[in-house]
This record gives structure tokens, C-alpha cells and sequence, in this order.
């Protein structure tokens, strides 16, 4: 086990400094100049240039990226152009927020998803089915600022159950994460109602029901462990999506996460968050792929994993 | 063009003294909104739509305004004096003012404030507003760390010598980046001194949790007695504008600094309920359309001229909901120096194609106009586009982020027409020079410049200079008179269209007090924090 | 044939059939069918105050926020949401299932570069790459699809992936091994049909969040500039209008919803009609 996490964990790192130099390079290529950003409107020529020099910004590209590198060695993240604070502490002070937002909104991703979509086997082809389909189409495609205004409008404005936003306890993470849980359940659903059907064809589940076992116990101790392998890596997948944020949830119920602050820094080219922040993504996309890749062999103890 | 009534009825309240309806209280908490962050507290680099008013309370300056105007007046500076030939100006300060680490306020402060503004190593967005003053050229090009100029007599008395009579000296006196700011507290926070500022204004800094809120108090030792009214003041950041709105209504929010989204506004202003709680501001502001003129075919007049008249700003500012109000120049109205009998080029699409026929290209023409993204800019410059096919002019549109506009505007061979919506330009103080240097002037012409039509008369820049010497008090009329026909010849080349003057609304909930210009203030954008308070 | 005709046969399926047959016609005949120009800002088209006009003669679905018709501008912005739905998203599943599939059944060297190129395929910052490229290149449909095929691709590798991996450690593979198939033949005829049901609901539910995800990167900058309509970019520029102005924001988004759930009908009976496991046991 050892040598295929020490393996995984060193893979981890070359994506890692892939990421970080493919950021650097694009960022480098778009015709946005920051020192121009920063100078303002008013500036002269003279104070862009003095700008640019301060920012080390007229250094060739791979002596700019080689000093990020090396201070990113440090755990030196930068400062942020249009800021003027350390990158690690605009990151940092945003972080847990957007680590409760994801644990409580994949959480109730998979309360809702693996739910329904269970039902939806279990009950294939019928009313019931059809309409929880159907609420996994619109779910998906509904455009999230919308489902996240009626819901903020309906929830606390008219029936006054939850604050109107705002950072805190688990009375202000309820409403937003029951949004994000309800808009993205529908991948879970139909991917777990697919995949139940198909476990449900299969002859240990004919012997198990023939042995006399109760439909609980089939269905949960047979049937979910090995219909539940699919989901395994959409969780891996939604942690990343997660870290990288999601601005229109944050921005609608005032949750003060990454995503705000990485969209604001991609409209203003402040190239030291922009790195920052898709650096973090990657760090949570890596280890959730890693985390999934870990947990699916226990879920199926016929996998084995370290062949890799 | 005829300025509608309204106009002239808020031109007007912008230059008369507010009058108090009721006694202002004392006391009270205050909830702001914003959506985006607050990016720094430093005044000398703090130049965004959330920070500036917060700046103007935390900090003083020599001089500053009359609360919900355009007029100068006098506050760190007890009084001043301007040598006969407008080179040297003399001030006297307040004496007792204090920082908030308890230190008095002197003289040798704000010599340190002003050096420290033009200091290259600072990288202020602001130092070039400095330039008149003596020994600026030394400092940008890194030869010294002092500005010669500004010499301290004693802890009360200052003199400041310019290079050559500045008529806009005092406002540039009372800009942001000239708050005195106390040496000790910047050299020990060094770079984070923005998070953690320490002024002598009617606020301090309290808290700040990164993201989410601040919060500003009351300062008990403010020098001018009385002020500022309401103990406390917290923004909370990352707020959906509509949300705040929400927020608002219910009681939870006292002013919604973003003001009311464009989707909300027509909802807001005609429902009875929440009317009042608007309040309208023109703003130093011209929304227009650069034409590249050193680009062909723009390099031709007539070209110019024929697009000028084959847009219908009635459209626009009808599909804006009427949040403006159509522009023939430069100058936004409630600017000194906007010509009221100015008729401009006028709605005519029948004369813009005869024009263009007369150009030679009655067959029109390929072109691009540059955007930015964010609504409702993308559909103003939509309509633009739709206007401009009727005279066979086929436009196809780039929207982009903010800074990729910006980018491209000021290239020589990019960007023919940019619709200057969102970006360009608001005033940065009350003068007519302000409105000519960046976006009109030669100097303003280059790459990464602001004048994105790349317009540069020589002739035109003399009499800015010479207008801009008319320093004395007694040639302020004639100095206004002389800006005005700068900005009208001006228009006589074209190199804009002028499309609107966009105006402000602020929200402010039922307990708030204090006259409506204050929450509008042309220069304490948006609300003047001082003067607000809680019924 | 037969399978079409087994299709038919069922009620929703060949609704769906028909709705997805409409839409086609509807982008290819778009200059006919439509009754107005997409682009054309009626001055009647909008309230003396500038508001939109709710659906009433002669605007069917109503106006938008610059008063144009909006019947005209879904039949025409069917063309780039088709394109888009279908060929973005074909291209991202049928990417994403030959590398999952492939990396999930050879396992080994091949299986891990394969892995870990996914992994920095999914961490790498495609909103980055996408407005990079629309300042270097004209921005167009084109780029577009090829932004989200090459971010949409890595998700579904993942979970086709970790299912090839379970299934491989299934008996009957072994089973077959040992009677002497060959791998393609195991692959194909053994393990493909048992991810159908994985590769349908991405290349279903994917058809939303596709044209979704067009409209965000439009608005970036890339893809389709105004004023050419795309289903997901009128939903997008009204979707804060939508208390003042719902149908803007309902009926595109209908559209949306009806298109990919039609596709998912379909799939759904053709999965059932093909996956061997399922023959007879219904």
C-alpha cells in the first residue's frame, strides 16, 4: 500500500508543477497588462513602467515563473496585485467556509441522490419513477443563480426559516447547501438508479432473495455497495468542481468562499490569486481522485487497487 | 440639446448647501453592502468604487468638500494663502488633530504623506496627480526620496511650490491620495498597512475579517467636534446586490451600496413601497464611443460625424430603464464648464448616410466595437450595432472582461470603436481638466493610455495648459469660459460620440437620515459616511 | 430496424423521437420558419419604460430586453445549442469512455499515465485556457466545443474508468479469459454493454449542462458573440430579469430541459432494447 500512495503522492506533484506552469504560461499570453490595472486610470507612462519594474513584471517569462516557484516553495503564495495582501491569507481566510459549503453540500448531493435514485430502481418504470426523473432533468439544468433566488426568496424571505445569507452556524449553511444538494443530486440519482438496475439483474441478487433474506438487507448489504461504485469517483470529481468554487451560490447567499474571490480575480487579471487559487483547485482535484481511488476498494473488496 | 427640467433641479442641488430637514442625531449602527471585496484601506493605493468613501473617512486631507457638493472647502488646512504669481501655497493647519495612535497631527505628516504618494516603490495608482509639484520628476525617476516643493516651516505651517500655476491644486489637495498618513504605523505594517490603516478621520478601522465584513468606529477624538454622527459602521462583503435589496426591506441592511440592479430598477421605482427609499444623483459621468482616429476609415471627419448622427441615444437610454440622461460633449452637466446651448450633431440617420456617401463609402463599411461584459453594457453597445447597420455600417461586437477592453483600447491598430460603459469615465474630482488630460489629451494618446481615440490636438493641449494656469480666484469665470469652448472645438473633430450621463441611485433603508445628497455625494462616492445618521 | 420499430412502439419514446426530429428541422430551416429577424430590436418590442413584452400577438414568446422576438431567437439559437449539446458533449463522452475504458481494462503503465494525464486534464484551469484562446484566436462555436469537450471529457474517464476497473474484477471476465477470448471481444461484447447505462446518463444529462456551460463562456468572451443567439445565452443575459421577466428564463430553459430529457428517453430504450442482460427479464 505504502509504495502506491508514495507513488500517487509523487504523480501528485508533477500535476502539481504542470498546473502552476500552464496557469503561469496562459496568464503570460493574455493581452491584459496588470501593471495597468493597478496603475489606474490616471497614471502616466512613467508610473505604469515604475509599476511594471516593481512587479518584477518586465522580467522574461521562465525568470518570472522560476522566482513564483521559489517562493511558492516557501509557502509564499504572492501578493495580490490589485489587493496588495499575501495570497495565502485572502485563500486562507476564505477557506473554511468553502470546506464547510462542500462537506455540507456533497453531503446533501449524495443524501438526496443516492436516495432517489434508489427509489427510482427499486420502483423502475413507474409514476413514481417518471417524476423523480424528471426532477433530476430540471434539477441539472436549471440555471443556478435562479434556483438560488427562489429558493433564498422562499425559504427565508416569505417563510422566514433561515437567515437571508450571510456566513455562521449550521442555520446559515442549511439554505446553501440544500441548494447545491438539490441542484446537483441529479447526477447521483440517475447515476445510482442506472446502476442499480443493472446490479438488480444480476444472480447473487436472484440467490440472496431466494435464500430469504429480507428486501432491507438485499438492498442495502447487496445491492448499494456494488451499485454505489460509479459515485465514488463523481465524489472525487465534485470536491474538485467544489474547491474551485462556485460563485453564484457564494455571491447569492453571501457564504464568503473561494469562488467570489477567484472570479473577481480572473476580471481583474490579479495573476497571483488566479495562480493561487487554481493551484488549490488542483491540490483538491488530485486528492479527492486519490481519496476515491482509495475508498472503491473497499467499498468492492474484488478491485484491487494497487495494480497501478 | 435641451436639458430636460430634472437635470437642471439636481445640477442645481449639487452646488447649493444641503438643508437639514430634521436635527441630525447622534448615535446609532449602520449595515453597508458591497458585493466585491474591499481591496485595500491604504489611501495612497485605494482607488475602487467600495474604498474610496471609506478612505475619505478615515483619513484627513488640506481640503475637501462641502458634504453632498462639488465645493471646496477647507479641513486639515485651518487656512491657506496663494503667492501672487500662484506658485507657493501657504497653509496653516488645524492644530490638536490627532492620529489614532495618539499622536498629533504635523506639519512634517503630510510632507511625508505626499512623498510617500509619488514614491515609485509605493506604486500608487495616484502619483501622477502630483506632477505640478516641484521636485516630482526627481522622485518618479528615482533620483531622490524627498519632494523638494513641499517645504515644512514649523509643526503648523507648510508651503507648497509648484512648478507652474495649477488651477486644480486644491482639489488635488483634497483626492485621496494626499491623506496624511502618521510614518510610524507605515513603516511598522510595511505592506499590510492597508489592512490595517491608521488615520486621524471621523472612523477607524475596528475590525476586518477578510471577506466577509468591517467595521468602522466612531472616532472620539475627530477634530471637527460633532462629527461624524452614527457610532458604527459595518459593510459586510460578497453580497448580491438583489439580495441586499431583499435584505433591505426586511431591516437587516441600512444602505445597499451597489445601489439597485439593473433587473430590480423598474420593479423598485414604481412600487409605492420602496420609492422612497431611492435616492437619484447625477454623477460626474459620460458614457461615449471612441473612434480611433488614426484609424482608417475613422481618420476621416465626415466618417465620424455620420456615426455620431446615426446613433439614437433615446434607444439606449430607453433600454436602460431611463437611468440617464443623453450627452452631446464631454462634460457630464453638473460639471463647471458644460455648455448648456450646445446643440451638438443631431439624431439624423438620413444625414448620416449622405455623409458617409460623401466620404466615399456609400456602401459602408467592417468594423468592431469593443465591450465590456457585464450587462447592461453588452446590449447597449447591441443597440449601437443595430443603428449603425442602417447607414450600411456592419459592426461586429467584442465583449470582454473589463481589463482585455482596456488592453485592446488603447492599441494602435485594435479597437476602432470602444463603448466606454462600465470603464470610463467618472470624474476623479470636480474640475473640467479632469475630463480632458486622460481621455482628450495628447498625453493621455499613448499605449496604455486612457484616450482610446488616440485624438491628440496640439492647439487644443496649449489652451488646457494656459486654461489650467489660471490659478488666481478672480480667473475663475474666464477659466471656465475657456474650458468650455476647449471641449466644444473639441467636438468639433469628433473623436467621441457622446451617449449619455449615467446617474446614481442609492438604496437607504427607512432609519437612515441625513439629506439625499449625501447619499449621493458626487465626491464621497457613493454615501458620505460622515454626515449620515440613524433617525 | 427492428430496434426502431421496438422504439416506436412505446408512446414517450417516440414523443421524444419527434420532439428531437422538430428541433433538428428547426435549426436547419431557421431562416424559413422563423417569423422575425433573431437580431432585430423591435422600438415596439419594448414598454415606453424599456421593459420587455410579456407573450401576446405578434411576439408569440414575447420580447427580450432589447426587443427582440424571442420565438425567432430560440428557432435560430437551436442551431448553436444543437451543435453544442450534440457535438460538444458526443465528443466529450466518446473521448472520455475510450480513455476510461482503456485505462480501466489494461490497468498497468499504460492505465496510470492514462490516469494521471486525466488527473491534470481536470485540474488544469480550462476557464484560463478559454479566454486565452479567445484573445488569440476569433472567438466561435468551434472553440467553444472544443473548450468543453476538453473539460467534460476527464469526468466521465473517471467513473468509466473506476466501473471497467470493478467489472474487470468480475468472475465472468476471468471466466471468459479462460475459455480463450480475446481481450477486444471481452471488451466490446462484455464489458461496453454493461457501461451503457453509465455512458447514457452522461450523454443525456451532459446535453444541459453543455449548453449551460456555452453560455458562461460566451459571456467570457469565447464562443458565440451577441448578437447571435444560443438557447443558453438568453437565459444567461435575462436571468436576472426573471422576477420582471420569467418567460425569458422559462421558456428557453423548457427547451433545454424537454431536448435533453427526449435524448435521455430515447437512450434509455435503446439501452434496454440492446444490453443483453436485460433481454427477457422485464
Amino acid at each position: 500500500m505504502l509504495p502506491f500512495i508514495c507513488r500517487r503522492v509523487g504523480y501528485a506533484l508533477l500535476i502539481l508543477l504542470g498546473v502552476t506552469f500552464i496557469t503561469y504560461l496562459l496568464l503570460f499570453l493574455l493581452p491584459a497588462d496588470p501593471a495597468r490595472q493597478i496603475a489606474g486610470r490616471s497614471a502616466t507612462p512613467e508610473v505604469v513602467a515604475a509599476i511594471r519594474a516593481q512587479l518584477g513584471l518586465d522580467l522574461p517569462f521562465y525568470q518570472q515563473y522560476l522566482n513564483y516557484l521559489g517562493n511558492l516553495l516557501h509557502f509564499d503564495l504572492g501578493r495580490s496585485y490589485i489587493q496588495r495582501t499575501a495570497v495565502s491569507e485572502l485563500i486562507g481566510s476564505r477557506l473554511r467556509p468553502s470546506l464547510e459549503l462542500m462537506a455540507a453540500g456533497i453531503g446533501f448531493e449524495l443524501l438526496i441522490g443516492v436516495s432517489l435514485g434508489m427509489l427510482a430502481a427499486l420502483k423502475r418504470d413507474s409514476f413514481a419513477d417518471k417524476l423523480l426523473m424528471a426532477f433530476s432533468f430540471v434539477g441539472v439544468s436549471a440555471p443556478q443563480f435562479i434556483a438560488a433566488m427562489l429558493f433564498l426568496y422562499f425559504f427565508a424571505v416569505q417563510l422566514g426559516w433561515f437567515p437571508l445569507g450571510g456566513y455562521g452556524g449550521a442555520s446559515h449553511l442549511m439554505l446553501p447547501a440544500l441548494t447545491l444538494g438539490l441542484l446537483g443530486s441529479g447526477w447521483y440519482s440517475r447515476m445510482v438508479r442506472s446502476s442499480m438496475i443493472e446490479v438488480l439483474h444480476q444472480d447473487f441478487i436472484r440467490t440472496a432473495r431466494a435464500k430469504g433474506l429480507s428486501r432491507a438487507r438485499v438492498v442495502f448489504v447487496h445491492l448499494l455497495p456494488n451499485a454505489i461504485v460509479p459515485v465514488i469517483p463523481m465524489i472525487g470529481i465534485d470536491i474538485g468542481v467544489f474547491m474551485g468554487g462556485l460563485v453564484v451560490v457564494e455571491s447569492v447567499f453571501g457564504w464568503p468562499g473561494i469562488g467570489q474571490l477567484a472570479w473577481q480575480s480572473i476580471q481583474q487579471v490579479d495573476i497571483p490569486v488566479i495562480v493561487g487559487v487554481t493551484t488549490l483547485s488542483a491540490v483538491a482535484i488530485v486528492l479527492g481522485n486519490l481519496l476515491a481511488d482509495l475508498v472503491i476498494p473497499l467499498v468492492d473488496p474484488r478491485i484491487d487497487i494497487k495494480q497501478h | 440639446m435641451k436639458i430636460n427640467a430634472l437635470t437642471l433641479a439636481v445640477a442645481a442641488t449639487l452646488f447649493t448647501t444641503p438643508l437639514w430637514a430634521d436635527t441630525p442625531k447622534s448615535g446609532g449602527d449602520v449595515v453597508v453592502t458591497y458585493q466585491n471585496d474591499v481591496a485595500t484601506l491604504d489611501p495612497a493605493i485605494g482607488y475602487d468604487w467600495q474604498n474610496w468613501s471609506m478612505i475619505k473617512s478615515l483619513f484627513v486631507r488640506l481640503m475637501d468638500y462641502k458634504p453632498g457638493t462639488t465645493e471646496l472647502v477647507k479641513s486639515l488646512a485651518e487656512d491657506y494663502s496663494i503667492s501672487p504669481d500662484g506658485l507657493v501655497y501657504s497653509f496653516t493647519l488645524v492644530k490638536g488633530v490627532k492620529f489614532q495612535n495618539g499622536r498629533e497631527l504635523v506639519a512634517s505628516d503630510v510632507k511625508y504623506s505626499l512623498e510617500r504618494t509619488v514614491n515609485p516603490k509605493t506604486q500608487s495608482p495616484g502619483a501622477g496627480f502630483f506632477s505640478s509639484i516641484v521636485g516630482y520628476e526627481d522622485m518618479t525617476a528615482g533620483k531622490s526620496t524627498s519632494l523638494d516643493g513641499v517645504k515644512v516651516v514649523d509643526d503648523q505651517h507648510l508651503t507648497i511650490t509648484l512648478s507652474a500655476p495649477n488651477a486644480t491644486f486644491l482639489h488635488i489637495m483634497a483626492i485621496n491620495f494626499a491623506s496624511v498618513v502618521p510614518k510610524e504605523a507605515v513603516e511598522q505594517w510595511g505592506a499590510d498597512f492597508g489592512k490595517h490603516p491608521v488615520g486621524s478621520g471621523a472612523f477607524r478601522l475596528a475590525d476586518w475579517k477578510l471577506g466577509q465584513k468591517l467595521e468602522l468606529v466612531k472616532n472620539p477624538d475627530y477634530f471637527q467636534k460633532g462629527l461624524p454622527y452614527v457610532d458604527k459602521i459595518t459593510f459586510e462583503i460578497g453580497q448580491d446586490p438583489t439580495v441586499a435589496l431583499l435584505r433591505l426591506n426586511k431591516g437587516e441592511v441600512d444602505i445597499a451600496g451597489d445601489g439597485v440592479p439593473p433587473a430590480q430598477f423598474l420593479q423598485f421605482k414604481n412600487d409605492p413601497a420602496s420609492k422612497p427609499l431611492l435616492v437619484t444623483g447625477n454623477q460626474l459621468q459620460t458614457g461615449y464611443v471612441t473612434l480611433k482616429t488614426t484609424l482608417p476609415p475613422f481618420d476621416n471627419l465626415k466618417v465620424r460625424q455620420a456615426i455620431n448622427m446615426a446613433i439614437s441615444k433615446e434607444r439606449i437610454v430607453r433600454i436602460i430603464n431611463g437611468r440617464a440622461v443623453p450627452a452631446n460633449q464631454p462634460l457630464p452637466p453638473a460639471m463647471p464648464g458644460y455648455d448648456t446651448q450646445y446643440k451638438g450633431l443631431p439624431y439624423d440617420v438620413e444625414g448620416a448616410k449622405k455623409l458617409l456617401a460623401d466620404a466615399g463609402l456609400a456602401k459602408g463599411f467592417d468594423t468592431e466595437l469593443y465591450v465590456m461584459n457585464t450587462d447592461p453594457q453588452p446590449r447597449i453597445a447591441q443597440s449601437i450595432q443595430q443603428d449603425l447597420a442602417k447607414v450600411g455600417i456592419r459592426v461586429q461586437i467584442k465583449s470582454l472582461a473589463q481589463a482585455n477592453v482596456i488592453a485592446a483600447g488603447s492599441s494602435k491598430d485594435q479597437a476602432p470603436m470602444v463603448w466606454s460603459g462600465g470603464m470610463a469615465w467618472i470624474a476623479d474630482f470636480p474640475d473640467p481638466s479632469n475630463f480632458y488630460g486622460p481621455i482628450l489629451g495628447c498625453t493621455g494618446a499613448v499605449e496604455g493610455g486612457w484616450n482610446w481615440s488616440l485624438y491628440c490636438n496640439k492647439a487644443l493641449d496649449e489652451r488646457a495648459a494656459k486654461a489650467d494656469a489660471m490659478a488666481r480666484p478672480e480667473q475663475q469665470a474666464e477659466r471656465t469660459e475657456a474650458w468650455k469652448k476647449i471641449f466644444i472645438d473639441a467636438m468639433a473633430d469628433a473623436p467621441w460620440v457622446p451617449v449619455f450621463n449615467e446617474q446614481r441611485f442609492t438604496v437607504r433603508s427607512k432609519r437612515m437620515g441625513g439629506d439625499d445628497a449625501l447619499y449621493v455625494d458626487p465626491v464621497h462616492v457613493p454615501v458620505n459616511y460622515d454626515y449620515i445618521w440613524v433617525k | 430496424m427492428s430496434t426502431l420499430k421496438a422504439l416506436l412502439r412505446r408512446p414517450a419514446v417516440a414523443v421524444s423521437l419527434l420532439f428531437i426530429a422538430m428541433v433538428v428541422l428547426l435549426a436547419v430551416l431557421a431562416p424559413w420558419l422563423s417569423p422575425f429577424d433573431p437580431d432585430e430590436q423591435f422600438v415596439e418590442g419594448l414598454s415606453m419604460e424599456g421593459a420587455p413584452l410579456a407573450p401576446a400577438t405578434p411576439y408569440w414568446m414575447g420580447t427580450d430586453l432589447l426587443g427582440r422576438d424571442l420565438l425567432s431567437r430560440l428557432i435560430f439559437g437551436a442551431r448553436t445549442s444543437l451543435f453544442i449539446g450534440l457535438l460538444a458533449n458526443g465528443m466529450a463522452v466518446l473521448i472520455g469512455t475510450l480513455v476510461g475504458l482503456t485505462a480501466g481494462f489494461v490497468r498497468g503503465w499504460l492505465g496510470s499515465v492514462l490516469m494521471r494525464v486525466t488527473d491534470l486534464m481536470m485540474a488544469f484551469p480550462a476557464l484560463l485556457l478559454a479566454i486565452a484562446l479567445s484573445a488569440i484566436f476569433q472567438p466561435s462555436v468551434w472553440i467553444v466545443a472544443m473548450v468543453i469537450a476538453m473539460v467534460n471529457w476527464v469526468q466521465i474517464a473517471r467513473v468509466i474508468y473506476a466501473e471497467t476497473v470493478a467489472l474487470s474484477a468480475r468472475d465472468f471476465v476471468a471466466v471468459e479469459r479462460t475459455l480463450g477470448a480475446s481481450s477486444l471481444r471481452i471488451l466490446f461484447s462484455h464489458l461496453l454493454p454493461h457501461l451503457l447505462p453509465t455512458i447514457l446518463v452522461w450523454a443525456t444529462l451532459g446535453i444541459s449542462t453543455t449548453v449551460l456551460l456555452e453560455a458562461t463562456l460566451s459571456y467570457l468572451g469565447v464562443g458565440v458573440q451577441p448578437p447571435t443567439p444560443s438557447w443558453g445565452n438568453i437565459i444567461f443575459e435575462s436571468q436576472t430579469y426573471f422576477t420582471s421577466a420569467p418567460w425569458l428564463v422559462f421558456i428557453p430553459g423548457a427547451a433545454i430541459i424537454l431536448l435533453s430529457l427526449a435524448f435521455n428517453l430515447v437512450g434509455d430504450a435503446l439501452r434496454d432494447e440492446l444490453d443483453p442482460t436485460l433481454k427477457g427479464r422485464r
